[in-house]
């Protein structure tokens, strides 16, 4: 047994890296263990001629695919959409396209505006701070005033919009129709460190320039620094209770395989929204026979994941093609409820580019654009350079029958179930994503696309995991409390996607890291009476 | 991407398929100055890549013989020049091969997808079609490339039609 410590936090992702730095001026022990390893940026796959074949497998954002040791199995059959993940310092944020959105003010509260789902227990102004605190330590680029929000301001300028980006803007334009400069956790210029973006457009096999935002080196080398322990290469299998039925710290298997307990004050978890419940799940005991902080039920219930559509314009002119981050500028025409449209609630457009040699031509053959034979070449003349386009986030609403469970069969290298996910599409999000794929078809054509490639909703775009230990004041309707405390642990505290209540139609990382800051700030406040 | 001969598991025969099914997919042009993905430096790093995924590919080539056979009753790399254009023809139009019988089979159709995936990802990388490209034939780092701004001035419609969120 090693030295009891104060807090333990597991999984080093996003949410774990920013409550890990925010807690450690208490001056408290922390150690975060992690599963994965530090990445080494100089092997990313962008400094070799492989780089596209890398995103097939070393560095695929499936960890079916990936298959590193450091990766467990997820089985995801039963599910239209399959998860993506990337297990490391870092977590996802080595691979994610670093599109950094916020919340608006009416997500939280979309059961009193719209009917629907439930509102959250806190709203936009309790967590502008810590979007503000969290922008700073993630270096966020954009530009001030976008009339789709409340006022924020930006760390650093704007991406460049490129052709890519002017061309699309123009058919917004011509529809009259909202875009503005993403906000992105992309350095734009020189910030804490790392060097600026050059336009590698390899964003979501790791970014060897340091440009991107990944949490192992925005956050982590802050919190080390002030005295956080990162132990890598240690799985926890469960988290273990006392008699008084507290959290009394994790079970784990070491970089050798050996078993390990750690013992722990107070336990964070933080191993996304699927990581997440699948720990929960497997952390039974007389006390808790249905999992950790189970006592709702709702421990892996209401996964949410954001349908994609991805609509895409061949143009007749050459755009940015494989040069420059993929994402550009966004669209929130649709995100607020408008029920004349068949559907609640809405939707972001995110507009892409960086689409390089090998996956123009993979995207012209496999959509049957780009011939076999003699008429191969002139055909991906056609395509390459020119294709630019669209993804759309549809906010996807909570649903208990969508669920994270234990595999009866299957798991990881060490035998630890790996986890389930039952996953049905809604009618709300499909006509959602039907009504995204018309309205960019139409900004595509105004914009000069001769040709539009769709697909709805992108199978393999389960990227991001939100919803399966929803938050609020009802023990009996959540798993955490309002400020992140499992109900039914008192020293159990969660900071990751799981505890979203509702997703949004924006992708969620910005917001679960403000989250992670906001529930460190509330533990530091109650430190003498924490456990009450 | 160097291939060791004696770690390939592709046999002499699958070797010989998949030669003759990447040139028949990018044959060499010409025209635009570039080899075809029959090229035996490009066919050296597909068998290299493909390793690791022999056993998906395997049923993909193994498809490509078995519609052949069944087709004009010879494996594919056995096929005349004339024979191979209207392979490729059918191949391109839905429905091109509903004069035979074959069986459906997911197994062989994944295999033939991930076979094209990793011909096209060998021979989109290689010197010779990059430069075609009009690319250096480089990793993107450490250069990187250059993105113009393009032009801010788009953005005055936006701010003029003022605020669109909906308070809460
Ligand atoms: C390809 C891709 C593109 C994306 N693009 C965007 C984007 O543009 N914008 C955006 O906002 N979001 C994006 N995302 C999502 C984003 O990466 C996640 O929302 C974010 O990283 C989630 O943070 P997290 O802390 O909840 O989990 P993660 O960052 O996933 O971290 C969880 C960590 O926990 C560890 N862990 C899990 N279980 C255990 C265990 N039992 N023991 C030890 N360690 C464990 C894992 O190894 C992992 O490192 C993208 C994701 C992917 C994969
Ligand atoms: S485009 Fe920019 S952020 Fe993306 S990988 Fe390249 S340098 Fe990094």
């Amino acid at each position: 047994m090693t030295e009891p410590v104060d807090v333990l936090i597991v999984g080093a992702g996003a949410s774990g890296a920013a409550v890990a730095w925010s807690l450690a001026e208490t001056r408290m022990r922390i150690v975060c263990l992690e599963q994965g390893d530090w990445m080494n940026p100089a092997e990313y796959p962008s400094s070799g001629r492989d780089w596209e074949s890398r995103a097939f497998s070393d560095m695929s954002i499936s960890p079916n695919r990936r298959k590193r040791e450091t990766d467990y199995p997820v089985n995801d059959a039963n599910s239209p959409i399959s998860v993506a993940n990337f297990n490391a310092v870092g977590g996802s944020t080595i691979l994610y396209a670093g599109h950094f959105p916020r919340f608006h003010p009416s997500d939280f509260r979309v059961k009193s505006l719209d009917g629907v789902a439930d509102d959250w227990p806190i709203d936009y102004d309790m967590l502008e701070p810590f979007y503000a605190e969290n922008d700073r330590m993630m270096g966020v680029s954009g530009l001030g005033g976008d009339p789709a929000y409340p006022p924020k301001q930006a760390i650093l300028p704007p991406l460049p919009l490129g052709k890519s980006g002017a061309t699309i803007a123009r058919g917004f334009n011509k529809m009259g129709w909202h875009w503005w400069p993403s906000d992105t956790a992309i350095a734009t210029a020189e910030y804490d460190g790392r060097d600026r973006c050059i336009n590698l457009g390899a964003c979501s096999s790791g970014c060897a320039q340091g440009a991107k935002a990944s949490t192992d080196i925005t956050y982590w080398p802050h919190a080390v620094r002030a005295g956080v322990e990162v132990r890598t290469r240690c799985r926890v299998r469960e988290i273990t209770v006392n008699a008084d039925g507290m959290a009394s710290g994790v079970v784990y298997y070491d970089r050798d395989g050996v078993e390990q307990f750690q013992a722990a004050q107070v336990v964070i978890v933080a191993c996304n929204g699927v990581g997440t419940p699948r720990l929960l799940l497997n952390s039974q005991s007389g006390a808790f026979p249905n999992g950790l902080a189970n006592s709702s039920g709702l421990v892996g219930k209401n996964l949410m994941f954001h349908p994609y559509a991805s609509i895409q314009g061949i143009f007749d002119e050459p755009l940015d093609g494989y040069r420059g981050p993929g994402v550009c500028i966004w669209s929130q025409e649709f995100y607020e409820t408008d029920q004349d449209r068949g559907f609640v609630r809405g939707y972001t457009y995110e507009i892409n580019r960086g689409r390089g040699p090998v996956a123009t031509a993979a995207t012209g053959m496999f959509s049957g654009r780009i011939p076999w034979g003699a008429g191969h070449h002139e055909r991906y003349r056609e395509l390459f350079n020119r294709i630019a386009g669209m993804v759309g986030i549809c906010e996807d609403l909570p649903e208990e029958h969508n669920t994270v469970t234990l595999d009866p069969e299957l798991t990881d290298g060490h035998g630890i179930p790996a986890p389930k996910i039952d996953y049905t599409l809604s009618e709300n999000s499909r006509r959602m994503l039907d009504h995204a794929v018309a309205r960019a078809t139409e900004v595509l054509e105004a914009a000069g696309a001769v040709d539009v490639i769709t697909e709805a909703p992108i199978g393999v775009g389960g990227w991001h995991l939100m919803g399966t230990a929803r938050m609020g004041t009802d023990p009996e309707r959540s798993v955490v409390n309002e400020w992140g405390r499992a109900h039914d642990v008192k020293n159990l505290f969660i900071v990751d996607g799981s505890i979203f209540v509702t997703s949004a139609g924006v992708n969620p990382t910005r917001t679960i890291q403000a989250l992670a800051l906001y529930v460190a700030d509330s533990m530091k406040r109650r430190l003498a009476n924490l456990f009450d | 991407m160097t291939t060791i001969a004696s770690d390939n598991p592709f046999s002499a025969a699958e070797q010989h398929t998949l030669t003759a099914f990447a040139g028949a997919v990018i044959p060499a042009s010409a025209e635009y100055g570039v080899p075809g993905a029959d090229d035996a430096q490009i066919v050296a790093d597909i068998l290299a890549t493909a390793r690791p995924h022999y056993e998906a590919v395997r049923p993909g080539l193994g498809f490509q013989d078995t519609v052949a056979a069944a087709a004009y009753g010879v494996p594919f790399a056995e096929l005349s020049e004339a024979d191979r254009a209207d392979f490729v023809e059918r191949s391109n139009t839905e429905g091109g091969f509903d004069h035979i019988e074959w069986e459906f089979d997911p197994g062989a159709i994944a295999g033939q997808r991930t076979l094209i995936s990793i011909i096209l990802q060998c021979y989109y990388r290689d010197d010779r079609v990059m430069q075609s490209l009009e690319m250096e034939p480089r990793p993107p780092f450490p250069q990187g490339f250059e993105v113009e701004q393009g032009d801010w001035s788009l953005l005055e419609p936006v701010k003029q039609r003022g605020k669109i969120y909906r308070p809460a």
